[in-house]
């Protein structure tokens, strides 16, 4: 199942029959609600584990650190003449305060407004004329930019992305148009999709002081009153070398790409930025008793989602609760015959859809997820009484070898069809070391999973699936016809 | 819901200091009739393959809307004797995965396994199930038709649905490419097992099957793996007619929705696969709104005023006349202005064609971008099963590159002119602001 849980949001996207840029969930914030079409469901999607490991063997994957502090890793993919450029800034929504959420996102779309060397639009106009693609994404941890080109093409990427690290002209006029761009992106994909709406209350709701409160593409109001010269602090504070991952993937020798990279990064000088363990913390405090909230909005079919604190990754190496819960979100979510599809939506039928998510790669707090639709005729409190009922059995009766051995055949799979993808394989790279782990995790953490026993999956799972962690968040649908106050509260627009 | 249509595959070729192998697709056919696409590659131990019928929903009626896509979904939950739950687990045991390709042409099925003998060995005796044997369970029907209706029931409240579905219908009437993949709520509550049992004998045929197959296996293995996919099937060719799209009526349908977005769609007949204004379309639409950033929808309603996050234009070739659509997003309060400018770019562009400036450009990235096209094992099998399916020369690869090299200014313009006209558009505006 996919999830938009701590999504990110970016500078664009192709709503339809576009080949997907980047085909993972970062991009996108825009749920599959796999009831939307039968078509849809017909597909059967690719089961997807939420599972963000792969990458495995590093054996050909080179790290690099320049004299100002970037860091450059570069991995060999020889199957094909391209390559990937990413770079990956270590600010997120995560590094925002109140009042001006949402502009690590606004100053990505920002950053495609040009420099005194390249104006306008002449960065992708470039790009583009020598073959490329090219696009960016914001998320709660990161910002990330990249390019995907031919491999002779891999100097100009560096030059323009280089170029607008440190040089970016930032004018009032620019900022007028594409705040406005970054508002309709708010109302296309969170403002009128009662799901989303869901979820940013429920983040809103489950957090009580943790940024991750806050939606990535921002509160309306916020995003109303930012003005050029926040976009401009935000740059200035956090895009310098020293807080950036360049990432390389494809058909390149290491050794000419450090060199490239020291040709167009290297003079650029480092800056005065928080490394990632000297900024506050702003832990959580322990929530004391279920939350509940309801979203009205125009919609047919209600929708219930619920929220419990979890963990995240810390320590790779000695953690093994986070494997766990991967496991645990496997064993209800993994596949068509795991639990809850199995026995919500095919043999109860209390479900139209059904589903378990979890994240264990992330700077901030980890959440462990339950979602689904009831199906037509029950409600949304049957159904978490049936959710509740399938983690109580869960903790009762424990999972079967069978089970759990389902789940880590999926996930040895998954690992090497993700090589199939090299802008997936850059995003794993970045992903872990934005987030303050390294690349080379990535075996551990797949040797972890490995190592999982039945017993930990019920440990979690009674450990975590809590009555005081939880947020409980219910769609209360509304006619059409009726206006929809959350959607659309008049004083919020022009 | 209209989409699933086959990905806009905008093929090209190669800047000719590059020099590319041409990609090496064996072709031969099974002895059940079927048709075999084969690209080794063995550096990844992974295999995908792929079995395409014309079995889309443009097979569908107004009255049986949702069957062919039904009848798709429903073969993977029971076949040869096997359950849905034991599908379901004998795919995860071995890690596979088995997903779909539903289309107005097309009803395919795909699987992606590793290609070790015991992972492959079990995931293909399922899909030789799943294609050939489907149970089609009335129990299992009856609780998807629940689903179904469930969920198209949720997509009518989608302003983006809404406005596909009736974007569509204006489109092409009673033409079959009018009906909605998923169906209707009161066609999809009426499937009978019998349908779908019909369909299925109708129209999955081996006379008629495309098998596509990719990755990490021998001539000799694809041979084998082709045979058990297809030859218990029934041979008898299909036959199908479909009509040819006539032009619309030109119309705007304004319909009101509490969305705080208007989504505006505008649509005429486009490109045929076979057609021969193709490469002029294509091209030509890359510089009007299929380009990205670069395009000039985006500058003029995106960049220069803000008007929207996301404008696009596409072509989406079918056997007959797929749709050419341009989509937009925009505040409710400015959608009239939105559709008016949308409108004029249009206009403007058909009236006046490409400048060569934007051709060249256009050429450019088109052109180079080819090799990531096909980068990947995944992006190759789509095109094995395109070029499978619409019989398409196995250079067809080769031929877009110079295709779109040989593209002039005078026939993009021609072409639109000629093909598209900006006055006999369909229209519709979802979330039209309201009469105050």
């Amino acid at each position: 199942m996919q999830k938009v849980f701590g999504g990110s949001v970016g500078h664009s996207v192709k709503l339809k029959n576009g080949e997907p840029v980047a085909g993972f969930r970062m991009t996108s914030c825009r749920r599959a609600t796999a009831l939307s079409s039968a078509v849809r469901a017909a597909a059967m999607i690719l089961v997807s584990l939420a599972f963000s490991f792969s990458g495995g063997a590093f054996a050909n994957t080179h790290e690099y650190t320049l004299g100002n502090g970037l860091k450059l890793i570069v991995k060999e993919d020889h199957r094909s003449p391209v390559v990937i450029s990413q770079i990956w800034y270590k600010a997120g929504s995560i590094d925002e305060v109140n009042g001006v959420t949402g502009v690590a996102h606004v100053l990505e779309h920002m950053m495609f407004k040009g420099t005194e060397k390249v104006p306008g639009g002449e960065f992708s106009t470039r790009i583009a004329a020598a073959g490329g693609r090219e696009n960016a994404f914001t998320s709660r941890d990161y910002t990330a930019y990249y390019q995907q080109l031919h491999k002779s093409r891999l100097p100009l990427a560096m030059e323009l992305e280089s170029d607008r690290m440190r040089n970016l002209v930032l004018t009032e006029e620019d900022f007028a148009q594409e705040i406005k761009v970054v508002m309709e992106e708010r109302r296309l994909r969170t403002d009128d999709q009662p799901r989303a709406l869901v979820h940013e209350k429920m983040m809103a709701t489950a957090y009580q002081s943790h940024p991750y409160r806050h939606p990535v593409v921002g509160w309306m109001n916020d995003l109303e009153n930012m003005s050029v010269h926040d976009a401009q602090a935000w740059y200035d504070r956090w895009y310098v070398p020293n807080n950036a991952v360049l990432v390389v993937v494809g058909d390149v020798n290491p050794q000419q790409v450090f060199v490239l990279a020291r040709k167009y990064y290297g003079h650029i000088k480092s800056g005065k930025v928080l490394p990632l363990d000297k900024r506050k913390p702003q832990a959580e405090p322990s929530q004391l008793g279920t939350k509940r909230l309801t979203v009205k909005a125009p919609a047919r079919l209600p929708y219930l989602a619920m929220a419990y604190h979890a963990p995240a990754l810390r320590n790779p190496d000695t953690d093994w609760e986070p494997y766990a819960l991967e496991m645990l979100a496997g064993v209800l979510d993994g596949n068509e015959s795991a639990r809850l599809n199995k026995e919500l939506v095919r043999e109860q039928r209390i479900a139209s859809s059904a589903g378990a998510s979890y994240d264990s790669t992330a700077r901030g707090p980890g959440m462990f997820y339950l979602d689904g639709t009831p199906s037509e005729g029950k409600t949304a409190s049957e159904l978490e009484t049936a959710l509740r009922a399938e983690v109580e059995k869960l903790v009762r009766d424990g999972v079967t070898a069978e089970e759990l051995a389902r789940v880590k055949a999926q996930v040895v799979a998954s690992h090497v069809f993700q090589l199939d993808s090299m802008s997936f394989q850059a995003m794993q790279i970045g992903q872990l070391e934005s987030i303050g782990l390294s690349y080379r995790d990535e075996d551990t953490i797949l040797r972890k999973l490995q190592a999982v026993t039945a017993e930990q999956v019920r440990d979690v799972a009674k450990k975590y699936l809590r009555d005081e962690s939880l947020t409980v968040a219910v769609l209360d649908p509304q006619p059409l016809e009726q206006k929809a106050p959350a959607a659309a509260p008049a004083g919020l627009r022009h | 819901m209209h989409v699933m249509r086959c990905l806009f595959f905008l093929l090209a070729g190669v800047y000719s200091q590059w020099a590319f192998a041409t990609l090496p697709i064996q072709h031969w056919q099974a002895s059940s009739g079927a048709r075999v696409f084969f690209v080794e590659s063995r550096e990844l131990p992974i295999l995908d393959v792929s079995v395409d019928f014309s079995a889309g929903s443009s097979t569908d009626t107004r009255e049986k809307s949702g069957r062919a896509g039904m009848t798709l979904y429903l073969s993977s939950l029971g076949a040869g004797g096997l359950t849905e739950d034991q599908i379901s687990k004998a795919l995860a045991d071995v890690g596979a995965q088995l997903g779909a390709h539903f289309d107005e042409d097309r009803a395919g099925l795909t699987l992606r396994t590793l290609s070790s003998a015991r992972e492959r060995g079990r995931a293909l005796d399922i899909l030789g199930r799943v294609v050939q044997h489907p149970a089609f369970d009335i129990n299992v029907l009856e609780r998807e038709k629940v689903r179904v209706v469930a969920g198209l029931r949720e997509a009518d409240t989608k302003p983006d649905n809404i406005a596909d579905r009736t974007l569509m219908k204006m489109l092409y009437g009673n033409h079959p490419y009018g009906l909605r993949g998923s169906g209707e709520i009161d066609s999809v509550s009426a499937l009978q097992r019998e349908d779908l049992v019909d369909l299925h004998r109708s129209r999955y045929s081996a006379a008629d099957a495309v098998v596509s197959i990719m990755g990490d296996v021998s001539r000799a293995e694809a041979a084998a793996i082709a045979e058990s996919l297809t030859k218990e099937l029934v041979q008898e060719k299909p036959v199908y007619n479909l009509l040819e799209v006539t032009a619309p009526i030109a119309d705007t349908k304004r319909i009101s929705h509490p969305a705080t977005q208007s989504h505006i769609q505008l649509a005429y007949p486009g490109l045929r696969r076979d057609d021969p204004d193709y490469f002029p379309l294509l091209v030509g639409n890359h510089i009007l709104g299929g380009g990205g950033f670069t395009s000039r929808l985006m500058e003029e309603i995106r960049r220069k005023r803000g008007l929207a996050y996301s404008v696009h234009s596409h072509f989406s070739p079918l056997r007959e006349q797929g749709p050419f659509e341009i989509g937009l997003q925009t505040q409710k309060e400015q959608s009239e202005e939105a559709l008016a400018l949308t409108r004029k770019i249009l206009a403007d562009f058909v009236a006046g064609g490409p400048t060569e400036e934007e051709l060249a450009a256009a050429k450019q990235n088109i052109i180079g971008s080819f090799p990531l096209r096909i980068d990947s094992n995944r992006k190759i099998i789509s095109y094995l099963a395109m070029i499978g399916f619409y019989k398409l020369p196995l250079t067809y690869l080769d031929d877009y590159v110079k295709a779109v090299a040989k593209v002039t200014v005078s026939q993009v313009s021609e072409a639109f002119r000629r093909r598209i006209d900006p006055m006999g558009m369909v229209a519709v505006v979802v979330g039209a602001e309201s009469k105050k």
